[in-house]
């Protein structure tokens, strides 16, 4: 597989000066292809299904989002690690909100906005004007975030207003894609309303970074400060901002999570800052910052799910193998990473 | 005046401050008291000697955190997990699989075999950080990932039970000995360490490299070699805290042991004055700083805080912390300081 890549990489290469960030790109697109080809082929069963594909979208729709959010802020060069108690907390606050005070569903989506929106400016103050490391204030960020959810509430339960209910339930068949089950009846292929969110985000943010003058300052900033300072650049007001859309945007992932699950716990999206970290890495964001493609990351966190799913289908199912896999994966790209920029220096 | 530029005056500051808070709320929290434990043997009892025997925990761990932020201007995450890791290599080499709980080898052989394994890992984590040039934090993603799984798969996920008396005092108390062990373990390891620093140039060599690695190799030294040299003396660390929480259970449950204990390690080091961003480092200031956290998440259990709220409290502390401390802020209230001192000498 390694061969492959190279060659490929080569290829392209000849044709065309490739940068850093499409090489990065390129290499994820190939071996998330070569992998989910090669689970059609050996695996088959589930992964013939388009279903398969669009339960990976509809699962992981939260990560995609607040993966995008960390994409932002690392390529300006710092790092979220409050986001998985940002999304805990919101789903918490709207459980609590929607089944102990009988509120509707948009006020529900205005405080999920709102909690986000609070640590995105809390923590991009800090990061950006106060100049404290990103590490240090988010992991305070992530603390604070994780003790508030069990403060307003301990134990998780499931959520029963109606529109909520029904909101969760909303399925958006794509056409084309079902399949005959067993008994020769037609199931439709579906995606949840978290999904479409989800794409709207990747495709809104994929476009800002890509072409517009706020975009281009993300990575200017991220490249290098100095000169970006020099261009007449605000330094200041990019890294807060990037702080800032990552708060929202884990703020928005809380919600779509909140609208997958169903209710709210202590325990929700555990883990997920480092499955968002690890995607923005795979999807070839740099950890220095000034390099990185949010399409990657959207393909990073496809990876990541896709390897998830192969390792529990091949049996392989007990809990150790995927956390196993998973950093396995992160050893390789990063390693990938770091020779890359090697060879620019 | 002269204290206050030391590095030691915030963590003994901020113990002064949690005292005080302690002597006005509720002077019984300073009791010791003389009881016997379930052995029968004297033991001393207290908040106070809670904070000495689990702050010991934080303590050994600041030390190689301190020598990692020092040397790489980044953390180690993957403490927590690697305490599981070694903690799990301790008690399959003690009781083996499916044992019955008796011991088929020496607790110091279980314990040197952990010591091995845990630098391997944090030998692997230097290699990514040193070799690599990876970011601190995230080269030990990997591991804080990975590092609970392999410690569940050593044992088979099962959760081997030691029976042995002998094994307990490791995390608990040698009889005849009323004062818990893990301080003792903590006293040892900042000896051993203070030795280090007294009779060799690591200190020294750490500072240099954590200040500049380009022109400390063009000085002669080898950054790469410092720097993956911290990770694995924080992996000699790491499996000495393992032994104490495995002791403290006797058993191990492999995605609760050693929880969150990477962030009250690097709270600690922050705590402690040092830069988080590498360069000059205080190892006692740590250690301060780790009994120091000890003793703020004591206060809090005193006052009923469950352990799961236990974070919104700690985070708010952290942020006053660096806040207080943060460079921007530093200027603009020295910038009072002398417009105020002014407006004095003009009245």
């Amino acid at each position: 597989m390694a061969k492959k890549n190279t060659a490929a990489g080569n290829a392209a290469a000849g044709r065309k000066k490739l940068t850093e960030s499409n090489l990065l790109l390129l290499i994820t697109v190939v071996i998330f292809v070569v992998m989910y080809a090669g689970a059609m082929v050996f695996l088959q069963k589930g992964f013939l299904k388009p279903q398969t594909f669009f339960n990976i979208l509809n699962a992981n729709a939260a990560l995609i989002i607040t993966a995008c959010g960390m994409s932002l802020v690392m390529i300006t060069g710092g790092i979220d690690i409050s986001v998985g108690g940002v999304v805990a907390l919101v789903s918490m606050c709207c459980a609590v909100y929607l089944d102990y005070m009988g509120g509707n569903v948009f006020v529900s989506l205005l405080i999920a906005l709102g909690i986000g929106l609070a640590f995105g400016v809390v923590q991009g103050y800090l990061v950006a004007y106060l100049d404290i490391q990103p590490f240090i204030v988010s992991l305070a960020g992530m603390f604070f975030a994780r003790g508030m959810t069990t403060i307003v509430h301990t134990a998780p339960f499931n959520v029963e207003n109606e529109t909520f209910v029904a909101l969760k339930n909303t399925r958006i068949y794509v056409p084309g894609m079902g399949t005959v089950n067993k008994l020769g009846k037609y199931v439709p292929a579906y995606v949840e309303i978290g999904v479409i969110i989800a794409l709207l985000v990747v495709v809104v943010l994929f476009c800002a970074l890509k072409w517009t003058k706020a975009g281009r300052n993300f990575y200017a900033v991220g490249g290098n400060r100095q000169s970006a300072l020099m261009l007449g650049i605000n330094v200041k007001r990019t890294r807060f901002l990037a702080q800032l859309l990552c708060g929202v945007l884990a703020g928005i992932g809380g919600y779509v999570y909140f609208l997958h699950v169903g209710s709210g716990s202590a325990s929700h999206a555990s883990g997920m800052e480092m499955n968002a970290i690890a995607s923005s890495i795979i999807g070839g964001t740099l950890l220095t910052g000034g390099v990185g493609n949010i399409f990657g990351t959207f393909v990073g966190v496809l990876s990541l799910s896709t390897i998830q799913n192969i390792v529990s289908s091949i049996g392989l199912d007990q809990a150790w193998w995927t956390g196993i896999t998973v950093a396995a994966m992160l050893c390789i790209f990063l390693i990938i990473q770091s020779v890359i920029l090697r060879r620019r220096q | 005046m002269k204290v206050k530029n030391k590095q030691i005056f915030i963590p003994l500051a901020a113990l002064l401050l949690l005292a005080l808070f302690n002597l006005a709320m509720d002077p019984s929290f300073f009791k010791i008291s003389l009881g016997n434990n379930s052995a029968g043997d004297p033991v001393l009892t207290g908040y106070l000697m809670t904070i000495l025997d689990y702050g010991s925990e934080v303590a050994i761990l600041a030390i190689g955190m301190t020598l990692v932020t020092a040397a790489c201007g980044g953390q180690d995450i993957s403490v927590g997990a690697a305490v599981a890791i070694a903690g799990s290599v301790i008690l399959r080499v003690l009781v083996g699989q499916g044992g019955d709980g008796t011991l088929q080898a020496p607790i110091i052989v279980a314990f040197l075999i952990a010591c091995v394994v845990a630098m391997l890992f944090g030998a692997f984590n230097g290699v990514l950080v040193a070799i690599f040039n990876i970011q601190p934090m995230v080269a030990t993603l990997i591991l804080y990932t990975a590092g609970r799984s392999i410690a569940a798969w050593i044992n088979n996920n099962e959760l081997p039970i030691v029976t042995d008396q002998t094994f307990t005092y490791f995390g608990g108390f040698i009889p005849g000995i009323p004062v818990p062990t893990p301080f003792f373990l903590a006293v040892v390891c900042v000896v051993l360490i203070l030795l280090a620093l007294k009779f060799t140039n690591l200190g020294l060599y750490t500072q240099a490299v954590g200040i500049n690695a380009s022109s400390s190799r063009l000085n002669g030294l080898n950054p790469t070699f410092i720097k993956w040299l911290s990770f694995v003396i924080l992996g000699l660390c790491v499996a000495v805290v393992g032994l104490i929480k495995t002791s403290r259970l006797s058993t191990i449950n492999y995605s609760v042991i050693a929880k969150d204990i990477e962030m009250d390690a690097i709270l600690a080091v922050a705590l402690g004055g040092n830069a988080l961003s590498g360069g000059k480092f205080n190892i006692m200031a740590s250690i301060l700083g780790a009994y120091v956290i000890q003793f703020l998440t004591t206060t809090l259990y005193k006052f009923n805080v469950s352990s799961d709220a236990l974070p919104a409290y700690k985070a708010v502390v952290v942020i006053i912390l660096v806040v207080i401390s943060a460079p921007a802020v530093k200027d603009k209230l020295a910038a009072y300081g002398k417009k105020w001192k002014k407006q004095k000498e003009v009245g």
